[in-house]
């Protein structure tokens, strides 16, 4: 019965989308995270959302559930600032740090949201109908 | 004359007769639900195209063939060899939708739009269910020959 499939639908984009969130919080909090040296400091993750076919019960079709195939790190170089004084300082006096789109971030932040919104409502639609389908003929 | 008698009395209420249309519009509405849920789960897939079925040529092929199922173009069995391939309703008529704007990562869904059909699809699928609450009630009443 496909109706319960698109708890599998709904879910699996919930669940790929309050991953984004993760990843968008890890980089937010990590905007400002100083480092010593210019190979340890913290790279932006995003992760790549891929559909995949899951095969259903033997009377529907495959649904086509969302799946997180990997978190990309970006690859960005490292903003160096000159601060002799601070104590993660190399010999040269330069700290550096990550080089983090926050408005971007937050703008992936808010679309994730909605997304998740999004399937929140269609599963929640979807249970009413569901619902309402088991009560057919009393009243 | 006496089973001829039986016969009448008992002569079957066809449940097929009764729900018509729409225990068959029941099964659209729900696969067109679970496509149109696909779509929205899948809004932010790169590369993933959105698909929907086209009601309007699935009523027209049910209006067109003579059989009572509204699944229209399905094959028919006329031999008791032949598979009965008639297990996914509605398959044939699925279609990927018209893209209006085109992304750069070649995602098709457009989110507003498939919200709308979603709430229509539900809507519909509700006027469904209340056609065969009235129809199951009125059986009832028959039934009970009050």
């Amino acid at each position: 019965m496909s109706v319960f499939n698109v708890f599998d639908v709904a879910g699996s984009g919930m669940s790929a989308q309050m991953l984004r969130l993760n990843t968008v919080a890890s980089n937010l909090a990590n905007a400002e995270t100083i480092s010593g040296n210019e190979g340890d400091v913290y790279q932006a993750r995003h992760p790549v959302f891929e559909s995949v076919l899951q095969e259903a019960g033997n009377n529907s079709d495959d649904v086509a559930v969302v799946k997180v195939r990997e978190i990309m790190q970006e690859q960005t170089t490292a903003i160096p600032h000159y601060r002799p004084n601070h104590p993660l300082a190399n010999n040269d006096g330069f700290v550096y740090s990550p080089d983090i789109d926050t408005v971007a971030e937050m703008a992936d932040m808010i679309s994730a949201s909605r997304s998740y919104q999004n399937n929140v409502e269609v599963m929640s639609t979807t249970k009413e109908l569901l619902l309402r389908t088991l009560q057919l003929g009393q009243r | 004359m006496q089973y001829h008698l039986q016969e009448e009395i008992l002569m079957p209420v066809s449940f097929d007769k009764v729900f018509g249309v729409h225990d068959d519009a029941l099964l659209l509405f729900e696969r067109r639900n679970q496509l149109l849920s696909e779509n929205i789960a899948n809004a932010d897939t790169p590369g993933y195209k959105a698909r929907d079925i086209n009601f309007d040529q699935v009523l027209q092929n049910a209006q067109n063939s003579n059989s009572q199922s509204v699944s229209g173009a399905q094959l028919k069995t006329t031999h008791q060899g032949h598979i009965n391939v008639q297990q996914q309703p509605y398959t044939g008529d699925i279609q990927y939708r018209q893209v209006e704007q085109s992304s750069a990562d070649g995602n098709t869904v457009d989110t507003q739009k498939e919200k709308a059909a979603f709430a229509e699809n539900a809507v519909r699928y509700q006027t469904t269910l209340s056609f065969l609450t009235r129809k199951i009630s009125g059986l009832k009443t028959a039934f009970r020959g009050e």
